[in-house]
């Protein structure tokens, strides 16, 4: 397991969406996407009977799972209110893409938090089984509303399919 | 749940028949016909699964709070023999290793605290850090946190959080032997550094309570419990480490399995021979998660007992019982007329020793173990005692809440936080939290009845009702 590395003062130029939708309107749906609507419908969430099942969805399978985290991150924090402050990257080896979104999204929750940071956007990519996680975000702040904590990703309903026009990411996350 | 599907032992017990050409143990499900109609479909599927894992012992059992978790369903009981190439699974244990309740009853009567309710909650709220991002003032380093991991609830007491006193009312005497700090990763520690004496999140709560009722005069005498009685609940597990431990075995569980021979119905049962080095380390990390969690709730009974203490002079917090609910542990029970030791797994399932055992501390040792059904703020919470019947119904395990009835996402959809909290307070309850969508997702409508369940524990012969908890004041994560 690499060790993480966190850069202060950081604000991502990126080309990758920042999570930007508000968590009391997330357009929570468990309808299968359309390759039209993708874009418009990146973050989804899905029932489970204790937990929450998250979504997301991309042109890319990477993609994809940027969306999931921003999907899990947007149970934790109003995303779209959290500030670029600092940059946390890590790596980390999977051949298996699905649990490889698993492995990012525990990956994100642990280190995001064991360095004191609530991250609201975030770019992942891949070389073969070596894969690249970065995120940006702040610590937490009287302006940042608090929702659920996200104790880890779970293998439940775990899949990354690509769906006509493009890629999903799903999981139920344990809260 | 398709009750179609199922054949009726009893009024409070239920079988799935096997289909044709379909091998697996047995599967009881504990739970009036009311109770388990509401359950999802998925629980039936989840306990038939782990009806097919390797060892099992007896039957696949669910309690009547269960409901549809990963892997094992929540409210699931199965105990495996090692011996006979049992496994231990990760999934069945849970991410959040030994969850449970601390359950301290105070000197204290409603009347004599009604006058400082607010002052109280406000207290409790500001001192007993809670929901997501919340640090306590606790930061230990690496040494210390092996010590926590070996220690458990004892090394807390040692460092000054509470009094010797507690750990005899801790599972365990609040030190679980066979913890590895080694078998957790640097990660799960480093996770761990700000969490110690912290709540958490989620179903997770602090709650000021009054015994509304008694049902068993004598069991309640024994728990030191009367009418009118202030009572704290404390529910919360081994915060961001224990997290750590069961996402990361999960998963290297789920890799390991084909290697080690395992044909898992579904990859969320990962696991691994409890014989096997996987299974051991697991085991190690596990028993570590489990001190962690005990000594974060003996951490969070001694900032409580200093809220109390410093506006109600006198005031006194003895520990009635520490309980968890997400485990896996060696114990042995009468296996066909022998003695045997088996691995019991527990998720959201409490352990009910009978009266006589052993393991009971001597006070209760005449009148079985303290079960605590955690309810919902709006509604209240049971303690219970383990009956002698409980071993053979289902290796003395019985329910540990209310259990859900309905999805976060639909309880979000039908109540509003604030709108929530003012009419609890209406109903004299005070919920003092950093998220009104945490209390819209724990509303009490989205949980089942707690007094059927809890009726349903005592009718099925898991145990027996002893009292009936009112909340009063609620610190939620």
């Amino acid at each position: 397991m690499a060790a993480a590395i966190v850069v202060l003062g950081t604000e991502r130029s990126g080309e990758i969406m920042r999570g930007s939708r508000k968590r009391e309107n997330a357009g929570m749906t468990s309808a299968e996407p359309t390759g039209r609507s993708l874009a418009a419908r990146s973050v989804g969430y899905f029932d489970h009977d204790a937990d929450i099942g998250i979504i997301g969805r991309g042109a890319t399978a990477e993609a994809a799972m940027e969306q999931a985290a921003a999907a899990l991150f947007g149970i934790v924090v109003d995303i779209a209110s959290v500030r670029p402050l600092k940059r946390l990257e890590f790596t980390f080896e999977e051949s298996d893409v699905e649990f490889a979104l698993v492995t990012w999204l525990n990956r994100l929750l642990a280190e995001s938090r064991s360095e004191g940071l609530v991250p609201g956007s975030f770019r992942l990519g891949r070389t073969g089984s070596t894969w690249r996680g970065e995120c940006w975000g702040e610590p937490w702040r009287p302006g940042l509303e608090r929702g659920v904590e996200v104790k880890g990703a779970t293998l439940t309903m775990l899949a990354i399919e690509h769906l006509g026009g493009g890629w999903e990411a799903r999981c139920v996350v344990d809260v | 749940m398709d009750l179609s599907r199922l054949k009726r032992i009893d009024d409070y017990s239920w079988t799935v028949p096997l289909s044709a050409g379909e091998q697996r143990a047995p599967v009881v499900m504990y739970g009036t016909k009311g109770l388990l109609a509401s359950m999802d479909d998925k629980v039936l599927e989840q306990v038939s699964n782990v009806a097919r894992l390797p060892g099992l012992v007896g039957a696949s059992m669910t309690m009547p709070d269960a409901h549809w978790g990963y892997g094992f369903p929540i409210g699931g009981v199965a105990a495996f023999d090692a011996e006979r190439g049992g496994i231990i699974s990760a999934g069945g244990v849970g991410f959040d290793i030994s969850c449970g309740i601390r359950c301290p009853r105070t000197n204290l009567t409603l009347e004599q605290i009604a006058p400082h309710m607010h002052d109280l909650a406000d207290g409790l709220y500001r001192d007993i850090p809670a929901g997501v991002g919340e640090e306590g003032e606790i930061h230990l380093t690496p040494a210390e946190i092996d010590e926590v991991l070996s220690g458990g609830a004892e090394w807390a007491v040692h460092r000054g959080f509470g009094h010797i006193g507690d750990l005899e009312f801790v599972e365990e005497r609040g030190r679980m032997p066979g913890a590895e700090p080694w078998q957790v990763s640097d990660l799960a520690k480093k996770r761990q550094r700000g969490e110690m004496g912290t709540l958490g999140s989620g179903n997770h709560y602090l709650e000021v309570q009054v015994v509304e009722r008694i049902y068993d005069a004598a069991a309640a005498r024994a728990f030191g419990l009367s009418r009118g009685q202030v009572i704290v609940c404390i529910h919360c597990g081994s915060r961001g480490l224990g997290h750590q431990i069961g996402t990361e075995y999960l998963l290297s569980m789920a890799k390991a399995a084909a290697r080690l021979g395992i044909d898992l119905p579904d990859r969320e049962l990962a696991c691994a021979p409890i014989a096997s080095p996987e299974g051991q380390h697991y085991l190690g990390a596990m028993r570590a998660g489990i001190n962690c969690a005990l000594a974060n709730r003996q951490i969070l009974t001694h900032l409580t007992r200093q809220v109390f203490e410093r506006r109600l002079a006198g005031a006194v917090l003895e520990t009635l019982y520490d309980v968890s609910h997400n485990t896996c542990k060696a114990e042995q029970h009468l296996v066909d007329g022998e003695d045997r030791p088996l691995y019991v797994h527990r998720k959201g399932a409490t352990r009910a020793l009978g009266p006589g055992h052993p393991a009971l501390a001597e006070a209760y040792r005449e009148v079985g173990q303290p079960v605590i059904i955690g309810g919902s703020m709006g509604t209240g919470s049971y303690v219970l005692a383990g009956t002698a019947e409980s071993e053979k119904r289902a290796w003395s395990s019985a329910s540990h809440g209310a259990g859900r009835a309905m999805s976060r996402h639909q309880a979000l959809k039908r109540w509003q936080g604030r709108k929530l909290v003012d009419e609890l307070a209406a109903h004299g309850i005070l919920i003092r939290t950093r998220s009104m969508r945490g209390v819209a997702e724990e509303a009490p409508g989205a949980y089942k009845d707690v007094d059927e369940v809890a009726e349903a524990t005592e009718r099925a012969g898991l145990a027996r009702r002893v009292a009936f908890l009112v909340p009063r004041a609620c610190v939620k994560g």
